[in-house]
């Protein structure tokens, strides 16, 4: 892979990976034919982005060559050392003309060769590690919600948050108006917590299509990393959203970028404190349904046994696999006592999505799996959580306390969930030029 | 017990927040205590604090465009309340472009002082901004706590130089020692000290001015009959004082430091600030530093109340 950037796109990329270096410690580039995507998804598998440069961003653009079986060549990055070569972005834009990307799998390098006023060549050696793709899984178009705002809006309102601040809800309110509002988790709380709600009318946003009275609940960091993105580069930005629980899309569509950050969402605590009897009771949606739904909004992290051996044993992972096998005791325990919720799932043997034939390792396919997505960083707020599965969303309640075994509280209202951390093996099929 | 205030002045908005500013740098909690014409932000002398204590009154008048305020009783008409400051500042530093901020006192959940902000915005309607700051109330009984303290009997009274000349050289010397000694005389004459084992540091200020403080019974004593030539000292943490300087938000005009220095007893308040400022709007606020200092220099002994 080949590419050649210029003048003030070297500042675009740079703004790009400051974006993603809140987002996780790795950034995986990926040549494709359509562009380069630069991506990010934070340890917890929460929070995924990814950047698409397209061709004509570059001043010159080679991917390299994908024989019919092979794969284009994909690599990642520790985030530290590709940010340090783009830290500071004002001397980026000063200095710098021209950034020339080169990906040399052979001698084991990614190259970052900055040409500077005067003469001046930085270059920039890093190492890199192959790697699967990387891919979150959504549609914005099942979203139910969709609304498009001036990045300074969005901006502007989220100054009043306090930087410390984990969460806000996001909601519709009467007369159209779209309020934000920091989450604040019990009541206890929030006699100590200064609480504070932002409203804005309608006619601020450049298209307001919300479902009444929703809200949804997301990280504001990651947000932030994207909002004084797209701000600098003035694009409108677009969230997609659905239900509590189910994943919020932001992106930014310009003719030569695409972005998207999908953030966790928190589940419905009211809907989930019911949770308990409609799980074990079985009273549940249709198993096409659910089906359905598992195929478009889950997101899977396409890491390999690579990815595996350098975590932690991926508590991050559950992955409730249908082979009772490989279960433990307890978790088939709960699989049985939450048996009717899964049944609609699980109980159907299916091939498993679409997508698993273009060499993704589809974590949760099938149906009744489920990937389940907690951010560390919050171990004492209920924490954002991916559902596949529509049943499992609304029983989602609490933090994951870290893996199999779980807490009281997950267990009991989550019966369902069990974590088995190994992976389906990976097949991956590129292999290096 | 109700209250209600509306600021819409821009002038009066940036300076109601530079205050909160200051206060919220020298504060972790305060008191705001409500009276019909005035409010004050009060930090009292407690264990927590390391002895710092600071006074700050403000008339309603040159902040407010509407203040209406019912205390507890007719016969008490005042609201004390206990809050956080940097929640109020916090609320204060999005809101420098507001059209208009209103404060109200509310009880939803618990007690909250409302802080509503509206913002200009780009279509018809501003935006509005609500920020629920939770507050305690503080029952009448506990109130002779937050009383006006009184200004210290002192022997030397002098203006301070540019504060943030000061500023400078006491963040320097914050490196080298935990204690700062300030002398001053009656000639307007001012030194910042340090002494330690390694190094002894002095920066002089010279023609700084006394106030005249013969207007005030009682005040005048123990300076009068003073040798002017001769040094006052006091002996103060010097975190304490760069964290005062540091938060200094008003740009006073007039600065004043007093100080108290008897050699006799156990127990003294060495360190004394009042600050002034005397453009349209005046604020006073009052910040004390206490430090113990026991008879003989060698055996400095520095406890905290």
């Amino acid at each position: 892979m080949k590419c050649v950037i210029a003048g003030g796109n070297v500042k675009v990329l740079g703004r790009a990976v400051h974006s993603l270096s809140r987002i996780g410690d790795e950034l995986y580039l990926e040549p494709t034919e359509s562009g380069l995507s630069l991506r990010a998804v934070n340890t917890s598998r929460s929070a995924f982005a990814a950047f698409l440069f397209a061709p004509l961003f570059f001043q010159l653009y080679e991917p390299g060559s994908a024989g019919p079986d092979t794969e284009l060549f994909r690599c990642k990055v520790h985030m530290k050392s590709f940010l340090g070569v783009f830290r500071s972005l004002p001397s980026l834009e000063k200095s710098v003309g021209k950034c020339l990307i080169l990906l040399k799998p052979r001698a084991s390098r990614l190259v970052l060769q900055l040409h500077c006023k005067h003469g001046v060549t930085k270059t920039h050696n890093l190492a890199f590690q192959e790697c699967e793709r990387l891919q979150a899984v959504f549609d914005t178009q099942r979203c139910a919600s969709r609304l498009c705002a001036p990045a300074r809006l969005l901006a502007e309102a989220v100054v009043h948050f306090p930087p410390t601040l984990a969460e806000v809800t996001l909601g519709t309110g009467l007369g159209g108006k779209i309020s934000l509002r920091n989450y604040v988790e019990d009541e206890a709380e929030l006699s100590k917590t200064m609480v504070t709600e932002l409203w804005l009318a309608e006619d601020e946003f450049q298209s307001v299509a919300v479902a009444p009275g929703s809200h949804i609940t997301f990280c504001l960091k990651e947000f932030r990393g994207l909002l004084s993105f797209a701000e600098a580069s003035n694009l409108p930005l677009t969230i997609h959203f659905d239900e509590p629980g189910r994943p919020v899309i932001f992106t930014l569509d310009d003719t030569v970028l695409e972005v998207h950050l999908v953030l966790a969402t928190l589940s419905d605590l009211e809907s989930s404190s019911q949770s308990p009897s409609t799980n074990g009771v079985s009273h549940l949606p249709a198993p096409s349904d659910d089906f359905a739904d598992d195929l478009e909004s889950y997101m899977a992290a396409m890491e390999t046994s690579e990815g595996c051996s350098e975590g932690p044993p991926s508590p991050t992972f559950p992955l409730r696999t249908p082979q009772p096998a490989k279960s433990k005791p307890q978790q088939q325990e709960e699989g049985g006592g939450g048996g009717g919720g899964g049944g609609g799932g699980r109980s159907c043997a299916r091939d498993p999505p679409a997508q698993e034939g273009e060499g993704w390792v589809c974590l949760g396919a099938g149906g009744g799996q489920s990937l389940l997505l907690t951010p560390p960083f919050l171990p004492t707020v209920p924490l954002p959580v991916f559902w596949l599965g529509d049943d499992t969303r609304k029983a989602w309640s609490g933090h994951h306390p870290g893996g199999a075994g779980g807490g009281q509280r997950w267990r009991k209202l989550s019966p369902r969930v069990t974590a088995t951390p190994s992976l389906h093996p990976t097949t991956r099929t590129g292999t290096p030029q | 017990m109700r209250f209600r205030a509306k600021i819409v002045d821009l002038a009066c908005l940036n300076h109601f927040s530079r205050i909160i500013n200051t206060i919220a740098k020298l504060a972790k909690t305060c008191i705001l205590r409500l009276t019909v014409c005035k409010l004050y932000f009060i930090l009292s002398d407690k264990v927590a604090n390391g002895g710092a204590s600071m006074w700050c009154e403000l008339s309603q008048g040159n902040f407010f465009d509407e203040f209406q305020m019912e205390g507890v009783a007719a016969e008490h008409n005042e609201i004390y309340l206990e809050f956080v400051p940097e929640n109020l500042w916090r609320a204060f530093k999005t809101a420098q472009s507001a059209k208009a901020v209103k404060i109200k006192l509310t009880n939803k959940h618990c007690p909250c002082l409302r802080v509503a902000v509206e913002l200009p915005s780009l279509s018809s309607s501003s935006r509005i901004v609500t920020h629920d700051i939770p507050v305690g109330v503080i029952p009448r009984r506990m109130w002779n706590d937050f009383r006006e303290p009184s200004v210290p009997d002192f022997d030397v009274s002098i203006y301070l130089p540019v504060l943030k000349t000061m500023k400078s050289v006491v963040e320097r010397m914050k490196n080298l020692s935990n204690f700062i000694v300030i002398e001053a005389n009656l000639s307007g004459e001012m030194n910042l000290k340090i002494e330690t084992d390694l190094v002894s540091v002095t920066t002089h200020f010279k023609d700084l001015g006394n106030p005249p403080w013969a207007s005030e019974d009682g005040y005048q004593s123990s300076a009068q009959g003073r040798d002017v030539e001769s040094m006052a000292e006091a002996c103060i943490d010097i975190k304490k004082l760069q964290q005062l300087l540091a938060g200094q938000q008003v740009n006073p005009t007039k600065a004043l430091c007093s100080k108290f220095n008897s050699s006799a007893c156990e127990l003294q308040l060495v360190g004394s600030f009042a600050i002034l400022s005397f453009s349209r709007i005046s604020v006073f606020i009052f910040v004390c530093l206490k430090v113990n200092i026991f008879t003989a220099p060698e055996d400095f002994q520095y406890l905290y109340f």
